[in-house]
């Protein structure tokens, strides 16, 4: 066999390899998951309260607890981070201070998540007195998923076409008219992409909102923002960590990570569906 | 300023950055004429055209030294509006960029913008402004749908007609035919022979064959000077320079 030959030959059975652990990686995680975790889901695990010191009952109070920090979360870094990243591809100057900024923000989605969680402990739920909260966990966690929005954000802006702001712009549009009519909803799709991954990322993380936001267990649901709740993440650690009767609270654990797994997976299921449609639209 | 002529360029200088693409450009602009501008690619033709409604603006680190007129006003004096400049001088681009919206929406959105929202008045321009652009009775059952469902000559027309609806006075034409095939193109310079009766027309473009046939006048540039401004008839016969009557021969391009 030719050298050249031989070379490829290794190189493909690498790539090939490498792509077999990645398969196996994911496949084994939600075969394992699923295995141990579908016994307990059940439309009472769902919507139920848990009971019996924690080793009964359902996982309804932590499923509402990370819908509300999501679309606390959201609600924060959404209006922020796009009008960042429109601050910065639209409006800023080439500057030195401008790239200053821009490094910054991609230093800061290399910030580990657990910084986030004491930097919302010490600012929002010490320093403006939200206390362990709903309130102060959104914001945590809305400050860790701002660079994932902005950079997205200003990827979608950057694709909408020069042509398209020189045309508004032709007709006697001023710059501000332009974004706002133009550029923004033509990067919607791309916007939401990065807003969907981003939740995705929300709704995993712990340790944003393991001093901010979240209780080891609350009699019912929150009643308002200055609640502390409980949240899936941190459900499942504390199932892990803290129970005295390990085997039922591990199936319970098994069954909170398997929701939280298919809510990641239908979130992320969303983004991909919206991108494709954005392409889609694309080439009509 | 003599009264046929709508704009003028006055010793122009443009820079790019440190290096300097347009020398010196003075050139007027006559009033309900087709003036084109012709020359070999990177003359500082498109550049030009840009200049007279200030969209090279956007690009960054680029001067102007000189005057532009618009009437007896200089569109470069810092206190002018430039969303007014721009409202008056309206452009169509070398490459059809209608907005991924309805035809309908495409062209309603300059009549919005500039403060329109009585629904009779906008539906009355937008109507007229298509008809003007010889695309109404194309598109009149489906003025809902996508702008970019159009061919690449109907969505020519459309920016066109999108560009009539602000009702502006000059028109700047990009090499507007450049993506389109013959027919269209016919379309296109027909219907440029019609605007003139009511709008300054200027158009960049880079077939002589279309200069000749469309213009009253004629610029022929050459790295980034103006060489020659005269009669089109007299720049296609008897040019006075040397390098106009090689351009325009065909003996470069």
């Amino acid at each position: 066999m030719k050298r050249s030959t031989l070379s490829q030959g290794i190189g493909f059975t690498f790539l090939y390899l490498s792509m077999i652990i990645a398969l196996i990686s994911v496949g084994a995680i939600l075969f394992f998951i699923t295995k141990n975790g579908i016994k307990i889901i059940s439309w009472e695990f769902l919507t139920g309260v848990p009971r019996r010191a924690m080793t009964q009952g359902g996982i309804a109070p932590a499923l509402v607890g990370t819908f509300y920090l999501i679309i606390g979360a959201i609600l924060f870094a959404l209006p922020f981070g796009v009008a960042g990243a429109v601050f910065l591809t639209e409006y800023s100057p080439n500057s030195v201070v401008v790239n200053i900024i821009r490094m910054s923000i991609n230093n800061l989605a290399g910030v580990p998540s657990v910084v986030f969680g004491l930097f919302g402990l010490s600012i929002f739920v010490r320093f403006f007195g939200f206390g362990v909260s709903i309130l102060s966990g959104s914001l945590t966690l809305g400050i860790m998923i701002l660079p994932g929005i902005i950079s997205a954000s200003q990827e979608a802006l950057i694709a909408v076409p020069q042509s398209m702001r020189e045309a508004s712009l032709a007709l006697g549009a001023t710059q501000w008219q332009t974004i706002r009519k133009i550029v923004i909803p033509s990067a919607l799709s791309g916007i939401f992409t990065g807003v969907i991954l981003s939740v995705g990322r929300a709704a995993g993380e712990t340790a944003p909102i393991l001093f901010t936001a979240a209780t080891f267990y609350t009699r019912g649901f929150p009643d308002s923002i200055f609640s502390e709740v409980m949240a899936l993440p941190y459900h499942i650690y504390a199932l892990m960590t803290e129970g005295t009767h390990p085997e039922e609270q591990t199936l319970i654990a098994y069954g909170s990570a398997l929701v939280l797994l298919l809510l990641v997976l239908m979130i992320s299921g969303l983004a991909i569906y919206l991108r494709q449609r954005q392409r889609r639209y694309k080439l009509a | 300023m003599h009264n046929n002529i709508r704009m003028r360029a006055e010793n122009v200088d443009f820079y790019y950055s440190e290096k300097k693409t347009l020398h010196q450009i003075t050139l007027p602009i006559y009033k309900n004429k087709v003036t084109s501008i012709i020359g070999p690619s990177g003359c500082g033709k498109s550049t030009f055209i840009r200049l007279l409604n200030r969209m090279n603006d956007l690009i960054p680190n680029t001067r102007l030294e000189g005057r532009i007129f618009l009437d007896d006003q200089n569109i470069y004096e810092p206190d002018v509006d430039v969303v007014n400049i721009r409202r008056k001088v309206g452009m169509v681009f070398q490459k059809p960029n209608p907005f991924p919206k309805s035809i309908y929406d495409n062209l309603s959105y300059g009549l919005k913008i500039n403060g329109a929202n009585d629904k009779h008045f906008i539906e009355d321009r937008v109507i007229t402004s298509l008809q003007e652009a010889a695309l109404w009775d194309e598109v009149k059952d489906r003025l809902s749908e996508n702008a970019l469902k159009l061919s690449g000559g109907q969505q020519q027309r459309l920016c066109i007609a999108r560009c009539l609806s602000v009702q502006p006075e000059v028109i700047l034409f990009d090499e507007p035919c450049a993506s389109l095939d013959p027919i269209s193109t016919r379309c296109i310079e027909e219907l440029i022979e019609k605007l003139k009766e009511n709008y300054t027309i200027v158009i960049v473009t880079h077939n002589m064959q279309q200069a000749a046939r469309v213009s009253d006048y004629t610029a022929f540039f050459y790295i980034g000077k103006l060489i020659e401004f005269d009669i089109t008839e007299k720049i296609f016969t008897v040019p006075k320079d040397k390098r106009t009557e090689e351009y325009v021969t065909g003996k470069f391009g």
